[in-house]
């Protein structure tokens, strides 16, 4: 059995281990530059809301309906039509690098509504409050909408990273590298089901490693 | 001096039109605790906001200081509402900021430096009785604590006056009397022009020297609250102390009650008292 493990290792351990890294540094990265992207959406389409901090209703709808847009349009074409696109900004479509325009694409606008999510559940209170404190429309933001949903904004993180997991894994088979594509590679078209089955446990343990520290944080700065 | 000449509200709903003020002139002078009592939809609320212009009243104009007010907007509007400070039926306070952060979240809006913010802030504190709990968050807090923590907040900023909305309405009886206490010491000790917004005819019988009585959005009797107390005029003024007189009664009769049975040993009285101060 030990054996096995060690042969095992000698053989895939080095390339597990690098395609963990990949997949983690493609989805961190995307995730980061998906959320500086939904924010801001999230942000613009909050403050323009009728009966909101600035009501604007074409802005808040052609915002809203482009964001519906980009999450009904199935990942993988998404991926697809992001080719050119990724090779302008990157230099290529493939590997970590060619799969982190692709998931920050498709993340943002689901990152934009889990955002959303989070302000709603400030309450309006607060925000009165700090208007008739004479808080302008960006102090309100910086220091309302995003410091009082912030154990909310962790949640939602740690949702779109494991979400971004997934269809990371997805890239991977068509050429994203990461863990999806050692799975697809070997354990598909070679019949290494070990190596799968390696693959596989690592993504699991990662998802609950980003769930369980995420719960742990927003549980300790949740004052509520 | 907060001066609202014929202010009128009216907001457009889907099912038409609902006028919340209807001409409503109204002065408070400077070092006044002026009451505004009327049942619920009698358009308090959108009053109280229209003298900080978190509603913008359809006509009519608010002057604070002989300075109109009514248009200003950006800067100026920021800068002026900092002045006012005001304090909520909810409380309002941020759940993920603690006591001494709610206090200076004023200060800190005007990029004062934070030493100094939290300097001002344990003054306040302490002002209200609560430095010990300045680490607390509001979860932590009871309704009236939090209540004074929201009235350092409101005074934060030295303003010249302060709006009550319904600022007792959610707490018990007791502690609204050490609420109203605390807004009178405010007024005496730090001449706080306050305006008091309440369906309780009993916060402006402790608290006001002024009153008026709003009803189907307009003012129907005003005067020093004395007068108005002694010869109401009006039917809806004449109701809400009738209610007053009834609840006093009844709540004389609960105390009686809690004294006799508390009276029964020397510690259980001692206890009561300190109940009593505490909250």
């Amino acid at each position: 059995m030990f054996d096995f493990l060690r042969d095992f290792i000698d053989q895939y351990g080095d390339l597990l281990v690098q395609s963990s890294i990949d997949t983690l540094l493609a989805v961190s990265l995307a995730t980061t530059l998906a959320y500086i992207l939904g924010i801001l959406l999230a942000v613009v389409l909050k403050i323009t809301a009728p009966g909101s901090l600035k009501p604007q209703v074409l802005i808040n709808s052609v915002i809203g309906w482009i964001v519906n847009m980009g999450r009904s349009i199935p990942f993988i074409i998404l991926m697809v039509i992001l080719i050119p696109l990724s090779r302008m900004i990157v230099g290529t479509s493939l590997g970590v690098l060619g799969s982190i325009i692709p998931l920050t694409i498709g993340a943002a606008p689901f990152v934009a509504r889990i955002v959303e999510s989070s302000f709603e559940e400030v309450p309006a209170g607060s925000i009165e409050a700090a208007q008739a404190f004479g808080a302008s429309t960006f102090q309100i933001i910086w220091k309302v909408y995003l410091r009082e949903s912030l154990p909310s904004l962790i949640r939602g993180a740690a949702i779109t990273l494991i979400t971004l997991i997934g269809y990371q894994a997805i890239m991977g088979a068509f050429g994203g590298g990461g863990l999806g594509d050692v799975a697809v590679r070997f354990g598909y078209h070679r019949y290494k089901g070990d190596v799968m089955v390696a693959a596989v446990l690592i993504l699991i343990v990662l998802v609950q490693l980003i769930q369980s520290t995420a719960d742990l944080i927003a549980r300790k700065i949740d004052k509520r | 001096m907060i001066e609202l000449r014929h202010l009128s509200k009216t907001f457009l709903t889907k099912e038409g039109s609902f006028e919340a003020l209807r001409d409503i002139s109204l002065t408070v002078e400077d070092g006044d605790i002026h009451g505004i009592i009327g049942v619920s939809g009698a358009g308090k609320s959108t009053l109280v906001r229209c003298v900080n212009l978190l509603e913008k009243p359809t006509s009519g104009s608010v002057l604070i200081d002989g300075e109109d007010v009514t248009n200003y907007s950006g800067r100026r509007l920021l800068n002026l509402r900092g002045k006012i400070g005001m304090i909520f039926q909810d409380f309002s306070l941020f759940a993920q900021r603690n006591a001494l952060a709610n206090v200076i979240f004023p200060l800190q809006l005007r990029r004062d430096s934070r030493k100094d913010a939290a300097k001002r802030g344990m003054e306040l504190l302490e002002l209200v009785g609560l430095a010990h709990k300045a680490k607390s968050y509001p979860a932590q807090l009871s309704g009236g604590q939090q209540q004074r923590v929201a009235i350092a907040r409101a005074l934060a900023n030295h303003p010249s006056y302060l709006l009550c909305d319904e600022a007792t309405s959610a707490l018990d009886s007791l502690t609204t009397d050490a609420i109203l206490q605390l807004l009178k010491t405010i007024n005496h000790e730090l001449g706080v022009t306050i305006l008091v917004i309440t369906h309780e005819m009993k916060v402006i019988e402790t608290i006001c020297n002024k009153v008026a009585v709003l009803d189907g959005a307009q003012i129907v009797e005003r005067g020093k609250t004395a007068d108005v107390f002694a010869q109401p005029e009006q039917q809806i003024t004449q109701r809400l102390l009738g209610q007053a007189m009834a609840e006093a009664a009844a709540q004389a009769a609960a105390e009686s009650a809690t004294a006799v049975s508390a009276s029964t040993t020397l510690t259980d009285q001692l206890a009561y008292l300190e109940v009593k101060s505490d909250v």
